[in-house]
């Protein structure tokens, strides 16, 4: 596509969701600039999860559209995809390879040349840079899994509870990370639980189960 | 900086035998399987070369072919569970090149060390002299064919808990003409016959399966995992 790429807007239409015989949510519609931040709440089971895997082209929803710059992801979504960093409930890495041996597949993958150790540090984990996964703990794993956001640059991040099982001091620090994100020009989609401070930042409050 | 979909071919592949390596127990099961099926049946159906000989072609193939529906498994289970697959559907990349290196990989640990292992079970099982080259000829055009027909089975089946008697029951029938071709080709080599025709054919299913077998498998994937 040789036409100049519109502007970095992921925006959804009308969607809708049905599990089984429930209808999850109806006739939903955001739109999310660069810049901002895109909070999904609402309780367990109103369908968070559901419109994250949607926003991201995982599933299709039963009706509407979700366009990223201006282009429907139901025909093609590769520029979406090498734009896009998805953190989801599993954390997608492997538990018999280390951190780094991890985040190296993910730069190869989705690209992205940052230092590995020093992100690794970053994130608290240089005593373990080279244990396998499998003997880190639940939080740690989560943030080798996070560590990928800085490994691979990418302007939309979609992230489902990233701060589960994470510490307090690992939350302050995730947030900074985020808000940063959003400042130079990314897009954030996230759902939390946790009562978290982007500071300065816009954030968008979507709330679902209603 | 886009990154290039070789690199992320290769990359994925030497993941994929590296964490084969770091799981050298497991990988052993197929071929443990494989060598175990052939060696009951000397017990079995009598120590008698004569015997031995008319069914050796079919009894190796067909282990072969069980072994390879065991290891299916190894394929896609332990990537759908860490939510890795999830990452390979939200790649820039071209998920049917994906699957076709990780089928690669797949063949390299399951089926490789299988063919190594074909000769010393046809010396097991009196295969004739002739028919030792077109054992292994057909064991290496056929064993990529199961291995890539395996995974769209896989695909399918990766979201349910359990999926393996259906995947048995999807894989099988299609498993049979590969069966066929490769069974008597061995046997027509030992009879010393022309098999050239044999091999064309089960080269045409490689080539066939190999273009078309990624495409199915992502598609199914992508079902599994909406």
């Amino acid at each position: 596509m040789s036409n100049p790429s519109p502007d970095p807007v992921l925006e959804a239409e009308d969607l809708e969701c049905i599990r089984g015989d429930r209808v999850l949510f109806r006739s939903l519609s955001f739109r999310v600039e660069a810049g901002t931040i895109l909070l999904v709440e609402g309780p367990n089971g109103s369908g968070k999860t559901s419109l994250l895997r949607m926003a991201c082209g995982l599933s299709q929803p039963s009706t509407g559209a979700i366009r990223w710059r201006g282009e429907n992801l139901r025909r093609g979504a590769d520029r979406f995809y090498s734009e896009l960093s998805y953190v989801g409930h599993s954390p997608g890495i492997k538990a018999d390879l280390t951190p780094i041996e991890n985040l190296r597949f993910d730069q190869s993958l989705a690209g992205g040349r940052a230092d590995l150790c020093d992100i690794l540090n970053r994130m608290g984990l240089g005593r373990f840079m080279d244990t396998p996964c499998r003997f880190l703990s639940a939080g740690q794993r989560r943030r080798v899994a996070l560590a990928r956001l800085q490994a691979c640059p990418a302007t939309v991040w979609i992230l489902d509870e990233p701060f589960t099982a994470i510490d307090h001091e690992g939350v302050a620090d995730l947030t900074r990370v985020m808000a940063e994100h959003a400042r130079s020009g990314g897009l954030l989609l996230l759902t939390t639980h946790q009562a978290v401070d982007f500071d300065s930042c816009e954030v968008q409050t979507l709330r679902l189960g209603q | 900086m886009e990154p290039s979909t070789l690199t992320a071919l290769w990359a994925l592949m030497r993941r994929d035998l590296t964490l084969a390596y770091r799981h050298r127990s497991e990988l052993l099961n197929p071929l443990l399987f494989f060598v175990i099926v052939v060696s009951l049946f000397p017990l079995g159906i009598s120590p008698e070369a004569k015997t031995l000989q008319t069914v050796a072609p079919g009894v190796v193939w067909v282990a072969a072919l069980l072994a390879n529906l065991l290891s299916l498994d190894l394929m896609f289970r332990t990537d759908f569970e860490d939510g890795t697959l999830e990452r390979f559907l939200l790649s820039p990349h071209p998920l049917p090149l994906l699957v076709l290196a990780k089928t690669a990989a797949h063949w390299i640990v399951v089926a490789l060390p299988m063919i190594v292992f074909a000769p010393v079970l046809g010396q097991l099982m009196f295969l004739r002299p002739d028919a030792y080259w077109a054992l292994l000829a057909t064991l290496i055009l056929g064993t990529p064919v199961l291995s890539l027909i395996g995974g769209i089975g896989m695909g399918l089946t990766v979201g349910l808990r359990r999926g393996g008697v259906l995947l048995s029951l999807l894989i099988l029938p299609l498993y049979v003409p590969v069966l066929i071709f490769g069974a008597t080709a061995v046997d027509a080599a030992g009879a010393g016959l022309d098999v050239s025709g044999h091999l064309s054919f089960l080269g045409a299913l490689l080539l066939l399966a190999i273009t078309l077998a990624p495409l199915a498998t992502s598609a199914a994937l992508r079902v599994s995992l909406s």
